[in-house]
């Protein structure tokens, strides 16, 4: 169900944007108020989530360090793996965002008889690296589509795109990535055993979205064919505020429709992981704590046991041993009166803290 | 990362989702408007092309591609179209006779669409080289031959 | 206890999965895989709250009645408090790119021992409680109840979590399980379910200075004991200070170090070294303690036992603190300690004396590694060195999660270990550095009735030390680590029988020449030094071929 769900419910979202568009003609609908809807749902909700998880506080620097830090003035520092200065930070994200740096660090693990063995495992990176690129490249391509004049980088993307010149229209590299991209995702999540048993239905639902909207793109693209001055008319007129809907063929509806689906969930899922990465904390801090202070912006007075304290249990002893003392030793019948406090309360542990505090 | 920089992050953000709209607000253009109608078109009884114009808008380049294999590759250069019409199976002398005005009739709404065929990679140094009389009589030459040979 | 299973029964397990999901599968508690629950004494003498006395094999352990709420608003309070929480919960995308990183999923085949599970185990409640999607849909998007079980869950399997951050490495979003477990702790330690081998430190640390509450008399008579035997190795008598004002360098050392072998030895290697400089130093019996069991209790505990370090260097009037060999007392002083504690400013940027290097990565904090102290000493050419007193040995360094992971001190103890050892080989690529594989005893859960998860987990580390074993001949595995030093010892004796563990500063120490007349016939741990063997077997020669007839005779 896990797997078949998702399946099923891309499915009738194709069915609705084709129910809707063939049959019932609602091409205002499906070409022009669900788009807008979802892209403002989409802005704004991703902003959203960034807003919400910056209102976060980052109390201390916890950088994951993967190289030898900066330290002696000979000894070499991996200023990529373990950046100490604010160049260095950008370095790691760069390799991070564009090049996912630490899977490609990926290695498998398997279990033998009296052993394990650890062995080089590069596959999920390539792939996922050919269908995230494949997925940028896509939708800087789109933009064929809002803009007139197309500027030259397009054209140049483009040509890049289909520089071996096969078939007609020409096959874009991409188009071959994004499926292989995602199929080897998908097929990965179903047949490793490991990988099926941590996936859930919210881990296969992007995929055959991602899969259904790239399907309807290449069916429309290169068999059975849209209007494309229609299309060029309807998503110009988006952006520029004057949209008219005179597409007909519902193929289109089902690719844009599938599209407006994924900007809607997109916020809302794990696919802001694109956006999360950037805050990530064990990624974008520079491993320099020790020599600049980090601030805990809530950082609070808390409960200690002084040398006060410690040196007055102690007196007698540490008189005897002959170790320095400060203070007069005050007597008591008791242990200290801290032993008790708060603790029956049941309240959190901060909140008992700061009551007892000086 | 601090709070200045989430507030980067999220304008960073937005002005990417905003720039198609922004780049067409300061660059608004006029629609697109082509000017089909050339003199031949003009003179032509019934405005029509060798198939339907459904069928040319979103096909002919595979059309085009298929000629020229079928010329190049396999001296094939009759065309039958779906109404029984024959014609001969040529850019220049079928479709620019009539489209004389590729600048207009192709470019423009290849250029609007963001398509880059290769068509004129050969075919303007091809028109060039017709001109030249003796170039033409070659050609000429040519086209029986692979005609006489299809007979 | 549990009987411990031979090598047979431990290995018998494979990465296969039960054919019903993870959330349908009920923790069973394993003898053996868990720590005694936390007597309420120790939880009461800190003030941690809801101390009562449970046991993990008891059906009902006792929570207090409002226990969902306070489990939920300490989620909700820590969400605010820690982006890192709110983010991994929200980003991770179940690539399963740390599944079989975890020496605990490698050495147990148990799928809630895959990181991205046992962050699951915390992202379901968390989808549940504070998700729109999760209270609409449910466990169609990975939500479910909050229910006493998933209590008992959690606290089975981020008690099974070394918080080595090996995960963290590999994920493409840098997910680092070890800030999950950090939460998940936090938020058992609300309703008094600590370990108690880990609250019983806490309480030792608070009240009297260290993990093993050690009183002032058991410090300096330990350490007493250690001179003498530095006195029959040496010939030298060194007394180090104690809670001396006005000293230049205050030493904190993980009280391990103090305590039990190999870790004396690694302090005795300090001591020579500081000695042997002449340097002005002084131990404090109040701060006698780097490492900080209060981290894998809850941040506030750490942050409160760890005060003590700033609050004696300022009291002595020290100028900065030089850190023994501990792995995650120095994650703490690097990532830690100035957030908590800090400004030092009442600490100079420290200056090492004897080269007058400037140690610039620790001017804020002031506190500086001792193994960077030693290579910038090598470095200089400031000691003189005899590496063959080693030659017993042929060592490979194992790196700790911590100072690898949350540091990056990589490089440092290498360059000692190359220049006070002849025989040094690495172990696999894949297991050392930033990949380096977990002891299996860390954060807290060097106990002995979890014997068998320690076994374990530190089979992966087991197996790439056999690799080198074989390859090699190595039979002695160096660190810079309190932990390993107390937990490897077990590891290697059941798995790799005849490999020991040393502290990188045992190596330094033997091989440290203290003056011209420094003819040792021992190492610190009073086995016999190989030139000493050869010396006596060149006299042992020399008399059989001299013979009995011409022996003594022979030469009148």
């Amino acid at each position: 169900m896990r797997i078949v769900g998702p399946i099923i419910a891309v499915c009738a979202l194709a069915g609705i944007a084709w129910l809707g568009t063939g049959p019932l003609s609602l091409y205002t609908l499906f070409g022009v108020i669900i788009p807008y809807c979802a892209f403002a749902a989409f802005v704004v909700g991703f902003i959203i989530r960034i807003l919400n998880w910056g209102r976060s506080a980052v109390p201390f620097r916890i950088p994951t360090t993967a190289g030898q830090e900066k330290s002696l003035p000979w000894i070499k520092q991996n200023k990529l793996d373990n950046p100490s200065s604010k160049a260095g930070v950008v370095g790691r994200m760069a390799l991070e965002v564009l090049f996912f740096r630490s899977l490609f660090r990926n290695a498998s693990t398997e279990k033998t008889e009296d052993g394990i063995a650890i062995g080089s495992a590069k596959w999920l990176w390539l792939f996922a690296l050919i269908f995230h690129w494949s997925m940028l490249i896509i939708v800087l391509r789109h933009f064929r589509l809002f803009l007139d004049p197309i500027p030259a980088w397009i054209t140049a993307l483009e040509g890049l795109d289909g520089m071996f010149q096969i078939g007609l229209p020409v096959i874009y590299l991409t188009d071959l990535g994004i499926v292989a991209g995602i199929t080897f995702l998908f097929i990965r999540r179903v047949v490793v055993p490991r990988i099926r048993y941590i996936s859930q239905t919210i881990d296969y639902f992007p995929l055959v979205l991602l899969f259904g909207i790239a399907l309807a793109g290449i069916i429309m693209r290169y068999f059975t064919k849209v209007d494309m001055s229609a299309v060029k008319e309807l998503t110009l007129g988006l952006v520029r505020f004057t949209p008219q809907a005179t597409v007909t063929e519902p193929i289109f509806y089902i690719h844009i429709f599938l599209v407006c689906c994924l900007l809607v969930y997109f916020p809302w899922s794990k696919l802001m992981h694109a956006g999360g990465i950037f805050l990530s904390p064990t990624r974008n801090m520079a491993n320099n704590s020790r020599a600049v202070r980090h601030v805990n912006p809530w950082n609070y007075e808390v409960k200690k046991h002084t040398y006060e304290e410690y040196e007055n249990e102690n007196w007698e002893k540490m008189q005897a041993l002959g170790l320095p003392l400060d203070y007069e030793h005050v007597k008591e019948e008791e242990p200290p009166a801290e032993a008790e406090a708060g603790a029956a309360e049941g309240a959190p542990e901060a909140a008992n803290t700061e009551d007892s505090e000086g | 990362m601090k709070k200045t920089g989430i507030i980067a992050f999220v304008v960073i953000f937005c002005a990417l989702a905003l720039l198609p709209f922004a780049a067409n607000a300061i660059s608004p253009k006029a629609p697109l408007e082509l000017d089909y109608n050339t003199p031949a078109i003009k003179s032509l009884e019934e405005h029509k092309c060798i198939e339907s114009t459904e069928f040319m808008r979103s096909s002919h380049m595979q059309l085009l591609d298929s000629w020229r294999n079928d010329v190049v590759r396999n001296g094939d250069i009759v065309y039958t179209a779906t109404d029984g019409t024959k014609y001969e199976k040529s850019l220049d002398d079928s479709c620019l006779t009539c489209h004389s005005n590729p600048e207009e009739f192709c470019d423009k709404c290849h250029s609007y669409e963001g398509v880059n065929p290769y068509c004129w990679d050969c075919h303007d140094s091809f028109g060039l080289w017709r001109q030249n009389e003796s170039n033409e009589a070659l050609y000429q030459d040519f086209l029986a031959s692979v005609e006489g040979g299809q007979e | 206890m549990a009987k411990l299973p031979n090598r047979t029964e431990m290995l018998d397990f494979d990465f296969s999965l039960p054919p019903e999901g993870w959330m349908d599968t009920k923790t069973e508690f394993k003898d053996g895989m868990f720590c005694h629950a936390v007597k309420p004494e120790k939880l009461e003498t800190v003030g941690m709250p809801n101390a009562h006395k449970w046991s993990a094999s008891d059906e009902d352990w006792g929570l207090p009645e409002n226990w969902k709420e306070i489990i939920l608003q300490g989620m909700a309070d820590r969400l605010e408090k820690y982006r890192s929480f709110k983010l991994f919960m929200d980003v991770c995308v179940r690539c399963g790119a740390c599944a079989d990183k975890c020496h605990f999923y490698m050495g147990t085949g148990d799928p809630k021992n895959m990181p991205v599970l046992r962050a699951e185990l915390l992202r379901s409640v968390y989808k549940r409680y504070f998700t729109r999607a999760g209270r609409m849909f449910g466990s169609l998007v990975g939500a479910r109840d909050l229910t006493e079980d998933v209590i008992k869950e959690w606290w089975y399997y981020f008690y099974q979590c070394t918080e080595c951050r090996r995960c963290s490495a590999f994920c493409p979003y840098g997910i680092d399980q070890a800030e999950i477990t950090i939460m998940g702790r936090e938020l058992l330690n609300l309703l008094g379910l600590n370990t108690d081998w880990i609250a019983g430190p806490v309480e030792n640390c608070y009240m009297r200075g260290n993990h093993v509450g050690l009183t002032p008399p058991a410090i300096l008579d330990n350490v007493e004991f250690m001179m003498d035997d530095l006195e029959t190795v040496t010939g030298h008598h060194f007394e180090p200070s104690f809670n001396r004002k006005g000293a230049e360098i205050l030493l904190v050392c993980p009280s391990g170090d103090l305590f039990a072998e190999p870790g004396t030895f690694t302090f005795m290697g300090y001591i020579m070294l500081l000695e042997h400089l002449g340097l002005d130093y002084t131990l404090s019996t109040y701060a006698s303690e780097g490492g900080n069991f209060g981290f894998f209790t809850s941040n506030e505990m750490a942050k409160r036992l760890n005060s003590k370090i700033y609050a004696e260097a300022e009291r002595l009037g020290v100028k900065w603190i030089l850190g023994g060999e501990c792995g995650h007392m120095w994650r703490l002083m690097q990532q830690y300690m100035d957030t908590w504690n800090g400004p030092a400013d009442f600490l100079e940027q420290p200056v090492s004396p004897i080269t007058g290097t400037v140690f610039e990565n620790a001017a804020s904090t002031k506190m500086v590694h001792m193994v960077e102290f030693t290579a910038d000493l090598i470095y200089n050419k400031k000691i003189k060195l005899d590496p063959s007193r080693n030659d017993d040995w042929v060592v490979t360094f194992h790196d700790s999660c911590n100072t690898a992971r949350g540091m990056g001190i990589l490089e440092e103890p290498r360059y000692i270990i190359k220049n006070v050892c002849n025989h040094f080989y690495e172990m696999p690529d894949e297991t050392i550095r930033e990949k380096t594989l977990c002891c299996g005893s860390g954060s807290g859960l060097n106990a002995g009735e979890n014997m068998e998860l320690r076994m374990r987990g530190g089979f992966p580390r087991a197996e790439a030390v056999r690799s080198v074993v074989d390859r090699f001949g190595v039979n002695m595995v160096a660190n810079i680590c309190a932990i390993d030093r107390a937990a490897m010892p077990a590891l290697m004796d059941y798995w790799n029988p005849g490999v020991g563990i040393v502290g990188t500063h045992e190596l330094v120490g033997n091989a440290l020449v203290l003056d011209e007349n420094d003819h040792r016939t021992m190492n610190l741990r009073q086995e016999e030094l190989p030139s000493a063997r050869k010396e006596k077997e060149i006299a042992d020669a020399v008399a059989a071929v001299n013979g009995p007839e011409n022996g003594e005779g022979g030469a009148a």
